[in-house]
């Protein structure tokens, strides 16, 4: 108990660290800058002992649950006994680790469409194309693009590719995607692939990548573990200058079909 | 008679029905109770796709289930403190000066405060804490630093103060770019051709987190605080539209920490 204790005060000590810039920062700013006092100094107080109690209550929370269940979705999903396959043999094809590929994607899948964060970006799209981009299509599209990255990154840790090479060639098709892509909706598609990536989902995705390079021979967690987020804020950008061009394009066709 | 038509049973249902939407009025009208409902249910999918993988395909039992149970109420109590917290400290007072700001005129205090928004949201971003913790441990593992505590630390805090000055310096010059009104993507591109050249000379062992560094750090504090500064000097200043010059700073803060962690892994 007493050990709990201290490892409790500890954790709060450093993220204290953590959190005085931010505060300092926002207090700093509003006092000596602007030079306006707090409106609510007392509720202000409060709310950052809660933002500080639970990045802590967070992180244990994260080593005893997210963390293992990515590292355990990793290790059942690759077992030997589970595929079928005979350890000693070492030329095991990619499409041996189907049910991974399955897994990713539907983890990306699901948890970009509940995203709070990107049903508000969604719901804003469809106001400035003036409804030729629907709310759904735009959701559908972006966890799809997730979807698809998140598999494709598991593949490239199964078969050990190079990740600079897959993210190059993303850079590239967006480049491409921005020439044609109509001009309003350019910054936003940009920043919904930050907007996808959650403090929940980046803990679990991150330990299934690690947990997955450590289980598949011939890979290593330092080299091959990391990246899977990277893809998973690419691709929703590539889904929707896709979505919005195709959105613009069908619009536009159909109103020249029927005048 | 049919059951329905029971009027003992009719009064039954009709008052459990009042009971039920009364308790879920006097719930809702909780702030915290709701942010908790939420909070699960930003969990709901992840779970469910465990589940459905482990009864389904995988069909061997979960170790270590307590465990799993008490951690996830644990994310889900943190992640509704944490937010709670949020709005109502930090998010309305940083919303109010950001639009203070971009009303205010004075380009240096503007641009010292989007550096210094942009830093200091990083390095309290959870995600961020717990991956660069993570990664310490991996390469101590990988024998890319020593085994002890004190280097994992001090890897794991100088991975986070890279990316959090990288995006204070991401968050600058997209400030930058709205008020000179440059389109989004000069920058962009700019950024995309500096991570090609630099890939192929980082090292390999840095690459990975490099390249997820920026996504990470871009979670729930700092996206709504970068986009509430964007939009409101885009509403702010004459001739910009907020929503094709407000939007376009999330993107350089998930592409500066790439640049800036590899070049950390070059001098390290």
């Amino acid at each position: 108990m007493i050990e709990w204790l201290i490892h409790l005060a500890v954790e709060l000590l450093q993220t204290c660290r953590d959190i005085l810039p931010i505060a300092a920062t926002i207090i700093g700013f509003q006092l000596w800058v602007i030079r306006r006092p707090i409106a609510n100094p007392k509720k202000t107080l409060i709310g950052f002992f809660y933002v500080l109690l639970g990045i802590v209550v967070f992180l244990e929370g994260l080593d005893m649950a997210l963390f293992p269940l990515g590292s355990l979705m990793a290790s059942q999903l690759t077992a030997p006994e589970f595929l079928g396959i005979d350890p000693v043999n070492q030329s095991v094809s990619w499409l041996t680790y189907f049910w991974v590929y399955v897994f990713a994607a539907s983890i990306g899948f699901a948890t970009a469409l509940a995203e709070p964060a990107l049903l508000a970006v969604a719901i804003k799209v469809e106001q400035i194309s003036g409804g030729t981009i629907r709310a759904w299509g735009l959701r559908i599209s972006v966890a799809v693009g997730v979807a698809v990255g998140l598999a494709l990154g598991t593949f490239r840790i199964v078969t050990g590719l190079d990740l600079a090479f897959f993210i190059i060639a993303g850079y590239v098709i967006i480049v491409i995607q921005t020439y044609f892509a109509p001009k309003m909706i350019i910054g936003l598609a940009y920043d919904s692939g930050g907007v996808t990536t959650s403090m929940v989902t980046v803990p679990l995705v991150t330990a299934l990548g690690l947990g997955l390079a450590e289980a598949i021979p011939g890979r290593n967690p330092l080299l091959d573990g990391f990246g899977l987020i990277a893809f998973a804020s690419l691709f929703p950008v590539i889904a929707v200058l896709g979505y919005a061009q195709i959105a613009q394009w069908l619009s536009r066709n159909s109103t020249s079909s029927n005048p | 008679m049919p059951l329905s038509k029971n009027p003992f049973i009719r009064q039954l249902y009709r008052r459990f029905l009042d009971f039920y939407t009364s308790l879920r009025h006097r719930l809702m009208d909780n702030p915290f109770i709701r942010q908790l409902f939420s909070s699960f249910l930003d969990l709901v999918p992840i779970l469910a796709v465990v589940i459905i993988f482990q009864v389904f395909v995988i069909q061997l039992p979960i170790p270590d289930v307590s465990d799993l149970i008490i951690g996830t109420l644990l994310v889900v109590l943190g992640l509704t403190l944490f937010v709670q917290g949020l709005e109502q400290s930090l998010f309305p007072l940083g919303e109010s000066m950001a639009h203070a700001f971009a009303r205010k005129g004075s380009l240096f205090w503007l641009l010292a405060f989007a550096f210094c928004l942009g830093f200091s949201a990083a390095i309290a971003e959870p995600a961020l804490i717990a991956v660069a913790e993570k990664a310490a441990n991996i390469a101590a593992a990988g024998g890319l630093i020593d085994q002890t505590d004190a280097a994992k630390d001090s890897y794991a805090l100088g991975l986070r103060i890279t990316v959090a000055l990288s995006i204070g310096f991401a968050i600058l010059v997209g400030i930058f770019r709205i008020l000179r009104g440059w389109p989004v993507y000069y920058p962009v591109f700019f950024g995309f051709g500096c991570v090609a050249i630099m890939t192929p000379f980082a090292p390999a062992e840095i690459i990975g987190i490099a390249y997820d560094s920026g996504a990470i750090a871009t979670s729930t504090i700092t996206v709504p605080l970068v986009t509430a500064l964007g939009v409101g000097l885009a509403t702010a200043i004459k001739g910009r539209n907020p929503v094709t010059d407000g939007f376009g700073l999330i993107v350089f803060a998930v592409l500066m920490p790439m640049i800036f962690v590899m070049a950390y892994g070059m001098f390290i």
